[in-house]
């Protein structure tokens, strides 16, 4: 009886977040329905900052997808045993922020009804072309790396499946740096820096948001993920956070070190010449809550455990949207440069820094991505058998 | 095999009425009239679309002999001057803008030497780059450049994803944010799309020599805007520039715009 009961609050549990998930994602639907008929006119993006907050939302999606794959490959293609019980829920993951991230893309359209147009009409020397193919053909392979993990028939297949997941994974995260990376006509990008930068970032925040999930699971399941595989997973974590703050430091060194970048690194850095905000949110977002605050969480003896490494990932995915916000919006708030050497002045904003605040439908848009994502995973894990069992193998032997 | 009855009923099975024939041939010659109706406009369309494609010019396509551009004297603009943007917003439909929502095809800008405070006033437009990163980005090949040098958006293939704005060095393109009435039947438009200065080329398609801003400019007797064929040795355009040192803006990236400046 005490069984079927469990079973029968399980069921209403599920159903609770499955009802959880879809409001979101409605609520989101709703915003993006409403910017369609409205236009972008609702948002507060206008022809300065081309693209807001829903980018934000979609790229932080997009890039932890590629990176949450980290902890399969590390599984599958490496060989790491206390790893491989983790893949399944790592190819879920991908795939489902996979599609949150692309719900957030496609409906920030101007014409999403058009989407369909980005296949029919291709133009190959489009990075964002090239991107049409990266995520599709992303989720096709992780689609045959969930099967090869789960049909016991296929399982042989499953460490090709899973270097061509890697393989895969490397090029769509070139793809989304390139989208910056190839933009000569900005101060903030055009840097081939863009594409490595883009991939170490992945690491991090897709471990983030695996730990996260993970810890979130055991936890609603009455488990506790062993001690040896939280250390591990933490200092993988730390080691990638240093590694982004690394290249984020290259990123804006260079760009101190340039005359002719100089104007830039001192609005993005110092706030010099307009909005501090930027400045102030990569100060504080980025170093101090998405790089030192987790270091310290995940490194300090005093303070490692469980809870800090919740903690941390928590502060990595802040960093990252602080990250993403100062990056994307800043970069397009900071004035082109058309006139070198002048101060240039107009009714469209030339040689000012551009002002914009996000308005609810863009917040309500981004964060129903994030509810797909959320619901894909809890249908995902109720449907398919992704709990990591390492800890029960461990108990029972 | 017994013959079959008249009517084409099947032997056993009731026989149809004779009106019933008369219905069936009504209905095949409704469905006949029908489908004439429904496909003879569109082989008519087609027939019209052939003949523009083949014509010749006014009217027949792009000649890829020709590359249309703008020389913009700024020693002739005057500040505070915007014959050339009122002339834009009235010949294309924008209205007055006013919001950075709304849609600039031309702006005028005032820049000033930051070393010697020496000043100028200019319209910045869509340059019409011979390697106009715009079209390069766009996923879905709607920004595109006619063989006569115009960089257009193809307003039935743009899906309004503004990667085109993120690449444009000359903030030229704007994105329609609202709904839109009363668009003129020259220039097409629409919410979710991006659009930018076509070099007025419904007026050149026509066969006409000049834009609505060079034109203006011209009418307010500062003639600082010289539309023209930068291919023709012997055009007005390519003299002056042989004449007079130009500039290309952001000429560091090598674009080869279409539009060159003189004096700054």
């Amino acid at each position: 009886m005490d069984s079927l009961a469990a079973a029968r609050h399980e069921t209403r549990n599920y159903w609770i977040l499955v009802a959880a998930g879809l409001l979101v994602t409605g609520i989101g639907l709703l915003a993006a329905h409403s910017m369609e008929v409205h236009g972008h006119a609702i948002t507060g993006m206008d022809n300065s900052i081309v693209w807001g907050l829903p980018h934000v939302f979609a790229i932080f999606m997009i890039v932890a997808a590629s990176g949450v794959l980290n902890v399969a490959s590390i599984g599958s293609v490496f060989g790491q045993a206390a790893y491989k019980p983790r893949a399944p829920l790592s190819g879920l993951l991908c795939l489902a922020l996979l599609a949150g991230g692309l719900m957030v893309l496609m409906l920030d359209l101007g014409r999403p009804e058009r989407v369909i147009v980005a296949a029919t009409h291709y133009n190959f020397r489009s990075v964002f072309a090239w991107n049409v193919i990266l995520y599709s053909g992303m989720a096709a392979i992780i689609a045959v790396y969930l099967w090869t993990m789960f049909e016991r028939r296929m399982n042989r297949w499953s460490k090709p499946a899973g270097i061509a997941a890697l393989i895969w994974r490397f090029v769509l995260t070139t793809g989304t740096g390139s989208i910056f990376g190839f933009l000569v006509a900005r101060q903030a990008y055009q840097s081939a820096l863009l594409a490595p930068l883009f991939i170490v970032l992945s690491f991090g925040w897709g471990l983030a948001v695996f730990l996260l999930v993970q810890s979130t699971m055991y936890a609603w399941n009455g488990r506790e993920l062993p001690e040896s595989i939280r250390a591990r997973l933490s200092r993988l974590l730390a080691v990638f956070v240093a590694a982004s703050a690394y290249l984020v430091a290259v990123y804006h060194l260079t760009n101190l070190y340039y005359a002719r970048q100089s104007e830039f690194a001192g609005f993005i850095l110092f706030g010099r010449g307009g909005d501090a905000l930027y400045a102030v949110l990569f100060w504080l977002g980025f170093v101090v809550l998405g790089s030192v605050l987790p270091l310290a969480l995940l490194l300090a003896p005093r303070l490692r455990s469980a809870r800090a490494t919740i903690a941390a990932a928590l502060a990595v995915i802040g960093g990252a949207f602080a990250f993403l916000y100062v990056f994307i919006i800043g970069g397009q708030a900071f004035p082109l440069e058309i006139f070198p050497g002048h101060a240039a002045s107009s009714a469209f904003g030339d040689g000012q820094v551009a002002r914009y605040a996000p308005r609810l439908p863009e917040w309500l848009l981004g964060i129903g991505g994030l509810g797909a994502a959320f619901l894909l995973t809890i249908v995902g894990v109720r449907v398919l058998d992704v709990m990591p069992h390492d800890d029960l193998a461990a108990g029972q032997g | 095999m017994s013959a079959r009855p008249p009517g084409g009923g099947t032997p056993g099975k009731p026989q149809p009425a004779p009106e019933s024939a008369a219905r069936r041939a009504w209905l095949g010659v409704a469905a006949a009239g029908l489908a004439g109706v429904v496909l003879a406009p569109g082989i008519r369309l087609i027939e019209v679309a052939q003949a523009q494609s083949t014509g010749g010019s006014p009217g027949g396509g792009a000649d890829p002999k020709v590359r249309w551009g703008l020389l913009i004297d700024t020693t002739r603009c005057a500040s505070g001057c915007t014959e050339c943007v009122d002339a834009c917003n009235r010949e294309n439909g924008l209205g007055t803008p006013s919001r950075s929502t709304d849609a600039r095809w031309i702006r005028k800008v005032e820049i000033k030497e930051i070393r010697t405070g020496r000043t100028a006033s200019l319209p910045v437009m869509c340059q019409h780059c011979a390697s106009p990163p715009c079209v390069d980005v766009c996923p879905t090949g709607a920004s595109f450049k006619r063989a006569d040098g115009i960089v257009l958006v193809d307003r039935h293939t743009c899906i309004g994803c503004r990667y085109c704005m993120m690449a444009c060095p000359y903030k030229a393109r704007s994105f329609v944010h609202e709904p839109l009435t009363g668009q003129l039947p020259d220039v097409p438009r629409g919410k979710g799309c991006v659009e930018s200065c076509t070099l007025c080329v419904h007026r050149i398609d026509r066969g006409e020599k000049t834009t609505a801003c060079a034109q203006a400019c011209t009418q307010a007797g500062h003639g600082a805007i010289v539309f023209g064929d930068l291919n023709d040795p012997a055009s007005e355009i390519s003299r002056r520039i042989r004449e007079i040192q130009t500039t290309q803006l952001r000429a560091d990236l090598r674009l080869d715009p279409g539009v060159r400046y003189h004096g700054i």
